[in-house]
């Protein structure tokens, strides 16, 4: 029996201390991440160093010392002085509408309300009625903003409407002749034709019906409007467009993969600027005298078909990452062709390559700017157009409207950028890595 | 058929203006309402919007009187922005009606594009801007000087025609793009900024300290900047030219927008002819005789349009120099009407 020889066992558990303070809290933080390492302290402190040389200027330049009221370049001249926001201020509605009328301007309001109602609804997924909105912002939509806009009314002559009534029955006629050939009944193709057409009467109609609306030729458009406009009708048209032009280029049929591929080479190779000055050089020289194409739907078309080439590479990006197994099981389930696309292939196809399809969307947002070489004044346009007014002309002026021009850009790229990462995370449930 | 029936389908299916750009260019102005007038996307004093969005400058106001001495309405007139390389096509095209876009008058640019220049409503060229702190008030003393200029243009090729014909010896500092150029002679690297005139009194506006600096007076080539329209149609060609001409006369003839309507019961028989008081010359180029009247009412004499766009009193601060009339020591000179 020994007993212990020790003087002094504790019995109970010793009251437990803070951590030590250079672990936790700001200093702990700053610790681990700033100063873990020599290289990483190196590089902090010239991180600050860098930090505090910048960031106090322009913090100055773009507050401080800025001036935000004023009529004119007097008040921007003066000594020290720094960002010139009454410059902005004064040019605000110039740069969000061009130069669309005062009065009218309630008309561009009401068609970006019309397209955030239609959006809101449409990007939240727990709204209902999703078949609806698509509908509303594919049909009405698109039909509404261009009568807003424009004002409607298209003289549409009666060569107009005799031209549609004659491929109307020219249509009507071939679908007849193919399915007689191919020994099909007709009658539903013969409906779904003259659906179509149909349908088109029904819009050329409404776009020509006088709503009392001052018409406003796209002369006048500029700004965020004509910024908008352009990317809003790039992205709608090149998706669908690219979509299809993907399957063609993967399709086994010769002559749809020809062309696919041709369209698509061609588009990419060549430059969007070549592509604005073809079409605003070039074209007019080719059509017959008299005829002039409206300038932003030339760039319209340019800037769509542009878009198209480079959706289609990114969807058939992941079209390709489809296993052939997947093919093969809709094959198996007797789906159609169409069906097996529509209901397997693109969901999973389009999910992968969203990163893809985004870095397009911004990537043609910020292209809108090139318009400007063909005299179109996007919102970068008309603010460097306003350098030119010699009642604004400063030193700190041109500094302030790219400013302005570069934070209207950031916010609608960087939405749109949060919004697809949103969407990534909501899509990739099942694999994400 | 078909070929003719496609552009009009189209035409009309996406909302085209298809106007006919027949040879009376004239009928063609009347019939629309207004005037189609080619116009530059932005230069200080000479097109550049106001905070209205309206646009105002030297070429705009050639534009408005055009469209005053048609339709009694300086604002009967819309805009077509082109850019430098689009601007023959346009007015080849029949896009625009008259191209008033400080295009300079060459003598490739006047017999092979298919256009014709009616006339000169400025006057530019290349000149030096230095600092007042130099002492310099003549291009010829400033041998040795640094000169910052934009590589590979005319402007380039020019200043070093001009120092070696004076036997002056100079140090070029070159840039790609205008705006380092701007940078660089704010930043006092050179001594002397040279290009266009009229584009280095716009330039003088954003430099730090606008009042420090001068233009010389020496012009050192000739850019005489003028409205063009298209070749064959003599009637809108002389329309044109004398819309200017008459700004020209009204001027030297003291006709001005504000007494303009006294001036129609003056006894000068050259008063009274401009006027339309006396002999029927705006029938000869197809307007109403009072078609001067209309032009000086709505948008003045070419010194008023000169004063109120880029004059002394105004931001740019250009003075008259070779652009005054040809009895005050300048180059403006215009036939009479007679």
């Amino acid at each position: 029996m020994t007993v212990s020889k020790i003087a002094y066992v504790r019995t109970d558990e010793a009251p437990r201390m803070a951590p030590p303070v250079s672990e936790t809290g700001a200093i702990g933080w700053i610790r681990q991440n700033l100063f873990d390492s020599v290289g990483n302290a190196i590089m902090t402190v010239i991180g600050i160093a860098m930090l505090a040389l910048i960031l106090p200027p322009t913090i100055n330049w773009l507050f401080i010392d800025a001036v935000w009221t004023g009529t004119g370049r007097d008040a921007c001249i003066v000594e020290g002085a720094g960002a010139c926001w009454a410059f902005v201020h004064a040019k605000f509605g110039q740069f969000m509408y061009g130069r669309y009328p005062d009065p009218e301007r309630w008309r561009v309001d009401l068609t970006g309300l019309l397209l955030i109602a239609g959006l809101v609804p449409a990007a939240i997924p727990r709204v209902p009625f999703k078949r609806e909105t698509v509908l509303y912002l594919l049909v009405v939509f698109p039909i509404a903003g261009f009568i807003l806009l424009t004002g409607g009314n298209l003289d549409l002559s009666g060569s107009f409407w005799i031209g549609l009534a004659i491929m109307a029955v020219l249509s009507l006629a071939i679908t007849v002749l193919i399915c007689r050939n191919a020994g099909i009944e007709p009658l539903s193709p013969l409906k779904v034709v003259a659906a179509i057409y149909a349908a088109l009467a029904l819009v050329f109609a409404v776009v020509s019906y006088d709503f009392g609306l001052r018409p406003v030729e796209t002369q006048l458009w500029g700004g965020l409007l004509v910024t908008l406009v352009v990317a809003i009708v790039g992205i709608v048209a090149s998706f669908p467009l690219g979509i299809l032009l993907a399957l063609g280029r993967r399709s086994k049929l010769p002559a749809v993969k020809l062309v696919s591929v041709i369209f698509i080479e061609f588009w990419r190779g060549v430059p969007l600027i070549t592509v604005l000055f073809m079409s605003s050089v070039m074209l007019p020289l080719f059509l017959p005298d008299g005829v002039n194409f409206d300038k932003l739907l030339r760039a319209l078309i340019g800037v769509a078909l542009f878009a198209s080439a480079y959706m289609a590479e990114v969807v058939r990006g992941g079209l390709q990452a489809i296993p052939k197994g997947q093919y093969e099981a809709a094959d198996a389930m007797g789906l159609s062709f169409w069906q097996g696309i529509g209901l397997i292939i693109m969901p999973q196809a389009l999910k992968l390559v969203i990163p893809g399809i985004v870095n397009t969307f911004i990537g043609l947002f910020k292209d809108t700017s090139l318009v400007l070489i063909i005299g179109l004044f996007d919102l970068l346009g008309i603010v460097s157009l306003n350098f030119s007014d010699a009642n604004w002309a400063s030193p700190n002026t041109p500094a302030t409207g790219f400013v302005f021009a570069a934070f209207v850009f950031w916010i609608f790229c960087f939405g749109m950028s949060r919004y697809s990462i949103y969407m990534e995370r909501r899509l990739h449930r099942g694999h994400a890595r | 058929m078909t070929h003719k029936l496609i552009p009009i389908v189209l035409g009309a299916a996406l909302g085209l203006t298809a106007t006919a750009a027949s040879a009376a260019t004239l009928d063609d102005v009347k019939a629309k309402g207004f005037l189609q007038c080619g116009s530059n996307t932005g230069l200080a004093g000479f097109a550049a919007p106001d905070d209205k969005g309206e646009w105002t400058g030297l070429d705009v106001s050639m534009c408005r009187a055009i469209a005053a001495a048609i339709f009694d309405d300086a604002n009967a007139v819309k805009f077509t922005p082109l850019t430098a390389k689009e601007r023959f096509t346009a007015l080849q095209t029949g896009e625009v009606d008259v191209l008033v876009r400080n295009t300079t008058w060459t003598m490739s640019r006047d017999t092979t594009l298919g256009l014709n220049f009616t006339g000169v409503n400025y006057y530019d060229g290349q000149g030096f801007m230095v600092r007042k702190s130099l002492g310099v008030s003549s291009a010829l003393e400033l041998s040795g000087a640094s000169v910052c200029v934009q590589t590979g243009t005319t402007t380039e090729l020019n200043l070093t025609d001009y120092f070696k014909a004076n036997g002056m010896e100079y140090n070029p500092v070159v840039f790609e793009k205008l705006e380092e150029v701007n940078a660089a002679y704010d930043a006092n690297r050179c001594d002397v900024y040279t290009t266009d005139a009229s584009g280095l009194y716009s330039i003088r506006l954003q430099l730090t300290n606008p009042a420090d600096h001068i233009v010389l007076p020496e012009i050192i080539s000739k850019e005489p900047l003028g409205p063009a329209v298209r070749q064959g149609d003599d009637q809108w060609f002389n329309l044109v030219k004398w819309v200017h001409f008459a700004m020209l006369n009204a001027e030297e003839l003291g006709v001005t927008s504000a007494n303009v309507e006294e001036m129609k019961n003056s006894d000068n028989p050259n008063i009274r002819r401009l006027l339309g008081a006396e002999g029927a010359f705006g029938e000869s180029i197809g307007l109403s005789n009072d078609w001067a009247a209309r032009i000086i009412k709505h948008v003045g004499n070419y010194g008023e349009v000169f004063d109120k766009t880029v004059g002394p009193d105004t931001p740019l601060g250009i003075a008259r120099g070779v652009n005054a009339l040809w009895t005050k020591g300048g180059l403006q000179y215009a036939p009479p009407v007679r």
